[in-house]
């Protein structure tokens, strides 16, 4: 063989091991976040999990049930994508269809600033800006709860949510809009009536991957939701997340404890749910494109 | 003023490729039928028949391009100088060096003139300046355009007209010092000055060059070619000299096709 | 007909209203934090070690954290992206293996922050034993902005027309001699605007590096890779959440806070005038 065809060989198989890093990076994560978490599931076992009290520091007796950081985590993110919906589609229609050529080109950088925005940044201007003005409206003792942490992630969800709906509004088919405008309706209409309609699943999946966003979000949420461990269904409380229990707890914890080995299956349960959210939203988004 | 194109008899014509009952698919559709054909030395060979009859996809089996698209398959033979370049050992590199190929759409480098016909020959491992310079003037000499460009070398290949540009794809072309020079539709995207041109120098070409061309246009094979091959749905249909071909056509497809009647 | 028109002008107010009601709450978000942090900024400050616990003093350890940090990540992350890239985009025939690199790089980029960092943690700090250091730090970030880099790169290197690849070819390249003097230097502008927004993002992220590398305190500067650092992200949020005397450390957390946004919204701006300019320039 000649001596190029060696050297394509050997870079080609450099790219291969280059790309299938990715792979073993995922394979990884699943390896090391089981292997630190499965002691726990042996010893003390699935249920201590599924009870629902967080306590991990006690004189008496720790107890980590993850529920109340589920359905923590499940109220911010319920009332985030509440929130970002009307919002994000609101923008992305009006952008995509409505807004002047100048006006987008404006626009445009400036969702794209937000979504540069560190979390950190926006949780920090929660804390000082956000938390106070929810404490006064609602005259509560404090300005720290769900209500507030879900308005912050509305915010950080709403850069996707605008961004994929956009290309899923610009990717229905001109036909389509001139056969209703060619039937007498208004542009309004016709994008209420027919555009939206079309970019539907493609909105439906906008609204996933921000939710998939929004659930694994961690600073902005342990800044201002609280942290208190409690079940509730009230946005006015506060919640404690999975994110925020990980983030807050690991520092302190001894490696290998049974706190240690909670949080990390607390971090596998995140993992799933994200995984199977974006799962979901790419099978809708790959139905939009062939659709 | 019309290239003069003498009558060649193909039986006493040296053969340069050779192609024996070659097959090709894409996927599960056969896009070539048993295709047996020996293309003279140093002539101009046109490729005709309607769109999708195959004459592209016969083309691009001869430097070995098909290769690069997923899912092909090929049998039979292509033999240049008696050597099948589909064999095991075949190098590919060394062979497209050797077929040259300009597509139908010119497409420069965005690189400037200079760099744009030294490509080639920097690829094959010329690094003297001097020795660079010579190929690119050569190159260009050949290809027409020398006179067009020759105080604006180091200007961006993308300023030049499309016929300049396609010129310039052809210089390139040359720059390799290929025995055979392949042409798919070259003048397909051009206006009809700079057509004539492109005709005037495949003219001058052919005393260098073994030189095939795919055509659209019946004018242009009548034109500038010696040999003519008629496509129809991936079979060849007729073979023979341009002149005959074009007066009196043997099979009634080839008839057809040439007086109009579809395509 | 004038009760449709009417509600016609309502709707698009309502759209025009919630866009621009976003812009707003943006904009606000910018100004306060110039207005309260741009007092804050003084030489002493950017230059400066902290001093009691933050308090007081300066930022510069952690400026210099965040640096090593996006460059270790950077070091890392770009050549396995945009060789991931030329390999998906100019190599790869459909197939398992291919699919599967697709689906680990949409698994990847859907990963939360902080799993990112339990990872880093049981791999990087534990199981390979570095420690919380740069270099675990480092490589956790890199491992998160992958797939940004591989995404962006293949999109540019897809933007390179087909005809420049067959003409090189044609001309007795190899592929690779074709990829990399006739495709990559094209792809070069685009595969850097798209990677420099990942960058950006590894900036900013505290999850991960909390884990990793951060270190709540430590006014001095790292001397290797295996050293932990302060950084900026964690730095602010220690200090707006963990200082005891939150309230008096205010312009600090301001100032902190505007240092960390101007490093991670130039970078971005950079990112977005770089990718204007050149979809300008390049017509094929």
């Amino acid at each position: 063989m000649a001596k190029h065809a060696w050297k394509e060989k050997a870079i080609r198989l450099l790219l291969r091991v280059s790309a299938s890093t990715s792979i073993l990076i995922v394979i990884l994560i699943f390896v090391f976040l089981g292997k630190e978490a499965t002691p726990f599931v042996v010893e003390p076992g699935i249920d201590e999990l599924c009870s629902t009290r967080w306590m991990p520091v006690s004189f008496q007796k720790e107890s980590f049930g993850i529920v109340p950081l589920v359905t923590g985590s499940l109220l911010v993110t319920g009332l985030a994508t509440l929130i970002s919906v009307p919002f994000g589609v609101c923008a992305a229609v009006y952008i995509a269809e409505v807004a002047a050529p100048w006006e987008r080109e404006i626009l445009k950088p400036v969702i794209e600033l937000l979504a540069g925005i560190p979390s950190v940044v926006i949780g920090f201007f929660g804390l000082l800006v956000l938390a106070p003005l929810v404490k006064l409206l609602f005259g509560l003792p404090s300005g720290l709860t769900a209500l507030t942490g879900a308005l912050l992630l509305a915010l950080m969800a709403v850069p996707t949510v605008i961004s994929i709906s956009e290309d899923a509004i610009r990717s229905v088919p001109e036909s389509y809009k001139s056969a209703s405008l060619a039937l007498g309706a208004s542009k309004l209409q016709t994008v209420w009536k027919v555009t939206v309609p079309a970019a539907l699943s493609g909105i439906i999946a906008a609204v996933m991957l921000g939710m998939g966003r929004v659930i694994g979000e961690t600073m902005a949420v342990m800044m201002v939701t609280g942290n208190a461990a409690i079940i509730t269904a009230s946005p006015l409380e506060s919640v404690r997340t999975m994110t925020a229990t990980i983030a807050a707890e690991m520092g302190e914890v001894p490696f290998g404890s049974d706190h240690y080995r909670a949080l990390f299956c607390v971090g596998i349960t995140l993992l799933l749910a994200t995984f199977t959210i974006n799962m979901v939203a790419q099978g809708v988004l790959k139905k939009h494109r062939i659709g | 003023m019309p290239v003069v194109t003498p009558e060649p008899d193909l039986k006493q014509l040296e053969p340069k490729v050779r192609v024996e009952n070659l097959n090709f698919w894409y996927g599960a559709t056969q896009a070539l039928h048993g295709i047996t054909m020996d293309i003279p030395a140093r002539q101009v060979t046109a490729l005709i028949g309607p769109s999708g009859c195959g004459k592209s996809t016969f083309l691009r089996t001869l430097n070995r391009m098909n290769d690069l698209i997923d899912e092909t398959r090929l049998e039979g033979k292509v033999l240049i100088h008696e050597e099948d370049i589909y064999a095991d050992r075949v190098d590919v590199v060394a062979l497209r060096k050797r077929v040259g190929m300009v597509f139908q759409k010119s497409n420069p480098f965005p690189k400037t003139i200079f760099d744009n016909v030294a490509y080639g020959p920097r690829i094959h491992g010329v690094r003297n300046q001097e020795k660079l310079a010579e190929i690119v003037e050569r190159s260009l000499i050949r290809a027409a355009l020398w006179d067009e460009v020759k105080d604006r070398l180091h200007i961006s290949a993308l300023e030049l007209s499309g016929g300049q540009q396609q010129r310039l794809c052809i210089a390139r072309a040359l720059a390799v010092d290929p025995e055979i020079l392949l042409m798919d539709e070259p003048a397909s995207a051009l206006d009809p000055r700079s057509t004539a041109r492109i005709e005037d120098l495949i003219g001058e070409l052919r005393r260098l060059y073994t030189i095939i061309i795919v055509t659209h246009n019946m004018q242009q094979a009548s034109r500038v070619s010696n040999v003519t091959a008629f496509f129809y749905e991936g079979r060849l249909v007729e073979y023979g000299p341009t002149k005959r071909i074009f007066t009196q056509p043997r099979k009634k497809q080839t008839e057809d096709y040439i007086t109009g009647r579809f395509g | 007909m004038m009760s449709r028109r009417i509600v016609e002008k309502a709707v698009y107010w309502l759209m025009r209203g919630t866009t621009y009601c976003l812009v707003l709450v943006i904009a606000y978000i910018v100004i306060d934090i110039v207005y309260h942090g741009f007092p804050a900024i003084s030489w002493t400050f950017l230059t400066g070690m902290p001093r009691r616990s933050g308090a007081e003093g300066g930022i510069f350890p952690a400026i210099v954290g965040t640096l090593c940090l996006v460059l270790g990540t950077i070091a890392v992350a770009l050549p396995l992206g945009i060789a991931s890239a030329i390999y998906l985009s100019e190599y790869a025939r459909a197939g398992r293996f291919t699919r599967m690199v697709r689906s680990a790089i949409v698994t990847l980029a859907g990963v939360p922050s902080i799993v990112f960092g339990l990872f880093g943690l049981g791999l990087f700090v534990l199981f390979l034993n570095f420690g919380a250091s740069i270099l675990s730090g480092s490589l956790t970030l890199a491992c998160m902005i992958l797939p940004t880099i591989i995404v962006a790169s293949e999109e540019a290197l897809q933007t390179v027309p087909k005809s420049l690849r067959e003409g090189s070819l044609a001309l007795g390249a190899t592929k690779w001699e074709t990829i990399y003097k006739n495709v990559l230097p094209y792809a070069i502008p685009g595969i850097l605007t798209g990677s420099i927004l990942g960058i950006g993002r590894a900036a900013g992220e505290t999850a991960p590096i909390l884990l990793t590398v951060a270190a709540f305190y430590l006014p001095r500067l790292p001397h290797s890779i295996f050293d932990q650092v302060m950084a900026l992200p964690y730095h602010l949020y220690v200090l707006a959440t963990q200082h005891p005397e939150v309230d008096k450390v205010r312009p600090m957390q301001y100032g902190t806070a505007l240092v960390l946004l101007v490093i991670v919204l130039g970078v971005n701006l950079i990112a977005i005038i770089l990718r204007n300019r050149f979809r300008k320039r390049c017509r094929w």
